[in-house]
């Protein structure tokens, strides 16, 4: 070692090479090790937990998707605007529509006048989806989540969409009551996070029947 | 279950975790930094660096290892981030711009983890598992060995050697943070996070829409992100992002991992000033605070106060399902409390009050408890304060744990003290002194958008990294102004606190006598929590009253 160097000039030297080691160590060796046996032990997980339909890849059970459809109009930007597609249930507004390569919330303060005006219209919205009063739509239904890509919606909005989804689909309450339930979480161990439907489950499960 | 008892068994569950580990950890770190012995891989890479293992430092040589080697991390990571384009495994990305890229390598290097930048579209694979996650183990390494350092002071006596950088944070990275990482990642992995290299898969929907679902080695950084203290979202929603925190188990798990450190590292005070009730009087004092501030988000949110949270009947924008308002709010006070700035729901969109919480729990100055080794030092300083004052009023010369307080004490305890409420509040007031700067806020109606560049500010200099995402703040006003604030906020008080504990090391131990104010009681626990509150957050009342207060009352 140049030991007649000054201090803080060999201080420097170390820090380069330690930085090095590190690097090839945490940011090269570990990564890669954790991904190997990642991918051997958890395949499916690892890999973003891809859910297929007819064989295909239709989704991700984690990432929220929009079940919408082209209503003929354009917006300002001539892009089309795209509603509810009746015939599917629907997940929450999303700040993104649910462009998953993109996450965000909507990050409106909570006494924002475009928020507050966003809430209200989609309040009218659902509640014409629906046929149902204003006052019982839930506040999932209304706002957006914060990543965006929210999978799930409250029980309260799924039973909601219930009767609209037996009559586009021809199907009787009880079954499509019935693959609700099945696509319902509760708590986890009963007191973690909050009861949630994945209506990405659920509309596969429609998509299957 | 009803939605308060289940809220509260999910606090409590966090509780028990904690303390089942604070024992065993919290010694194993002590013996960590007291054992003489270096194992094989260390020696190899003591050689490697060039360094005498069994050459101890003064301060000032401990606080220039410090700073060269943080220097020379800003210095590759702002080169790996400007050469990403010509570099693999970087999704077809273009190298970043120079202003972004300082303030990104400023962010990880002081361990704030502030993004001015959407990661999906700007930070390709190798930048972020090769520069990113490198840095979001060094500096929460960084942060605990300077805690180590100070506990050294109080320790030792008549010495001036505080021990070694290099030893000390290389023990950091392999003994302590890699082998909770490795478990914990593949915990996570099989929870439902990602780890892959995939540069984005695509999916057709049941009705016919395209998705393009990214990738990415999730896992093992959000591991680390959360441990270290981190906070920097492999994407950009963070732990709201369901390939992050994909269910209410891996979101109380990354909360336990991100207060894990912080917590246990009182118990390798205690264990190594060979007076563990001084550990659990300071855990006491970060365990009050954040368990008010937790009650207090969690009253505000779920109270739902705002004109558009009425409309929509509840605080749920910006929040996921799967979370609600219980989990998020456990997750902003936790975050807000350890310096992380992760985030599982968006706080911009918190209620008024409830949104003012992450932020004054942050102005607190991140010892409740604290980031990886910052929140111990940092709340030592004001365990020095508070016996400062405390002498005062009875007319004795103060002393914590048998060190006297003497003039030189204090003048490093002041500067300590006033070194990130300064760069805070001049930085805050310039932007709002400057157009170009205001314009970057999204919520311009109310006292909400000076909040927005407050806790931006805040949040740098506390080096937490959370945000009022609402602002844009990639501009090269922002880009430079948190770079500088988040460096400042990192290693002035780093440089001082060393200082401080080379001054305590080379006393000589005062004999406890009866007049001795006893620092392990509930006297001096209750007094700790009001200098906490009252120092620091006063600081910072007229700042509140312009923004949250204004808004919520």
């Amino acid at each position: 070692m140049a030991s007649n160097l000054p201090g803080s000039v060999r201080q420097f030297g170390v820090a380069i090479r330690a930085l090095l080691v590190f690097t090839v160590a945490l940011g090269i060796l570990y990564p890669l090790a954790m991904t190997g046996v990642a991918q051997g032990l958890f395949h499916g997980n690892a890999n973003g937990s891809i859910v297929q339909v007819n064989g295909k890849d239709v989704a991700s059970d984690l990432i929220g998707q929009a079940y919408t459809m082209d209503s003929g109009k354009k917006d300002d930007k001539g892009d089309p605007i795209m509603v509810a597609d009746p015939k599917w249930f629907q997940t929450r507004p999303s700040a993104i529509d649910y462009d998953a390569m993109g996450s965000s919330g909507s990050n409106l303060g909570p006494n924002n006048p475009d928020l507050l005006a966003a809430v209200q219209e989609r309040k009218k919205a659902v509640a014409a989806l629906e046929g149902v009063s204003e006052s019982q739509v839930p506040p999932d239904a209304v706002t957006a989540s914060g990543s965006g890509l929210d999978p799930d919606i409250s029980p309260a909005y799924a039973a909601l969409q219930v009767n609209r989804i037996a009559r586009e689909r021809n199907l009787s309450v009880q079954q499509v009551q019935q693959l609700v339930k099945e696509s319902t979480e509760g708590r986890t161990l009963g007191f973690l996070g909050e009861p949630r439907v994945n209506v990405v489950k659920l509309n596969n499960a429609l998509a299957a029947l | 279950m009803s939605d308060t008892a289940a809220g509260l068994l999910q606090v409590g569950a966090l509780i028990v975790l904690l303390a089942v580990c604070y024992r065993p950890l919290g010694g194993y770190m002590a013996r960590v930094y007291t054992g003489e012995k270096h194992s094989r891989v260390e020696r190899g890479a003591y050689k490697l660096f060039g360094v005498d293992a069994k050459a101890e430092q003064t301060w000032a040589v401990y606080a220039r290892s410090v700073v060269a080697f943080s220097a020379v991390s800003v210095i590759l990571l702002y080169l790996l981030q400007r050469l990403q384009h010509a570099l693999p495994l970087s999704n077809g990305l273009p190298g970043v711009e120079s202003g972004l890229a300082f303030n990104t390598a400023a962010s990880f290097v002081s361990n704030t983890n502030w993004q001015s930048y959407v990661p999906e579209v700007t930070m390709g694979h190798l930048v972020q598992f090769a520069g990113l996650a490198v840095q979001n183990f060094l500096s929460a390494a960084v942060g605990v060995v300077v805690a180590i350092a100070v506990i050294r002071g109080f320790a030792r006596s008549k010495t001036d050697r505080l021990g070694n950088f290099w030893v000390d944070l290389t023990r950091t990275v392999i003994r302590v943070l890699l082998p909770i990482c490795i478990l914990g990642g593949l915990l996570l992995v099989a929870m439902g996070v990602v780890q892959n290299f995939s540069s984005g898969h695509e999916v057709t929907s049941v009705v016919g829409q395209a998705q393009t679902l990214p990738g990415g080695p999730v896992a093992s950084q959000e591991v680390i992100k959360e441990l270290g203290t981190n906070g920097g979202g492999y994407y950009n929603a963070n732990s709201a992002h369901p390939f992050e925190n994909p269910n209410p188990l891996s979101d109380l798990f990354e909360i336990f991992l991100l207060l894990l450190i912080p917590v246990c590292l009182t118990r390798t005070f205690g264990v190594m000033v060979k007076d563990k009730r001084q550990g659990y009087a300071i855990l006491g004092v970060m365990g009050t605070i954040w368990g008010a501030f937790v009650f207090l988000a969690t009253l505000f949110e779920t109270q739902g106060a705002g004109t558009a949270t009425r409309a929509a009947g509840a605080a749920m924008e910006g929040k996921e399902t799967r979370f609600g308002e219980w989990a998020s709010s456990l997750f902003a006070v936790s975050t807000t409390g350890t310096s992380t700035g992760a985030v599982n729901a968006m706080h911009d969109s918190f209620t008024p009050l409830g949104g003012g919480v992450p932020l004054f729990h942050m102005m607190l100055g991140e010892v409740t408890p604290g980031g990886t080794g910052t929140g111990l030092y940092g709340i030592l300083v004001l365990a020095v304060l508070t016996v400062f004052v405390a002498g005062l009023m009875v007319g004795r010369t103060p002393e914590y744990l048998k060190k006297k307080i003497t003039g030189r004490e204090m003048k490093l305890v002041s500067l300590y003290i006033l070194a990130t409420p300064t760069v805070v509040l001049v930085g805050a007031s310039l932007a709002m002194g400057l157009a170009t700067a205001r314009a970057s806020i999204l919520n311009t109606d109310s006292p909400h958008g000076f909040s927005e560049v407050l806790y931006a500010f805040t949040s740098a200099g506390n080096n937490n990294g959370s945000a009022f995402a609402g602002i844009s703040a990639n501009i090269p006003f922002y880009n430079t102004a948190l770079g500088l604030v988040m460096l400042l906020g990192r290693f002035v008080p780093i440089v001082i606190v060393l200082a401080l504990a080379g001054s305590f090391a080379q006393q000589q131990p005062v004999p406890v006598t009866q007049g001795t104010l006893p620092t392990h009681k509930a006297l001096f626990v209750t007094m700790l929590v009001g200098v906490v509150i009252i120092v620091t957050g006063l600081t910072y009342f007229p700042a509140l009253t312009l923004g949250p207060l204004a808004e919520g009352l």
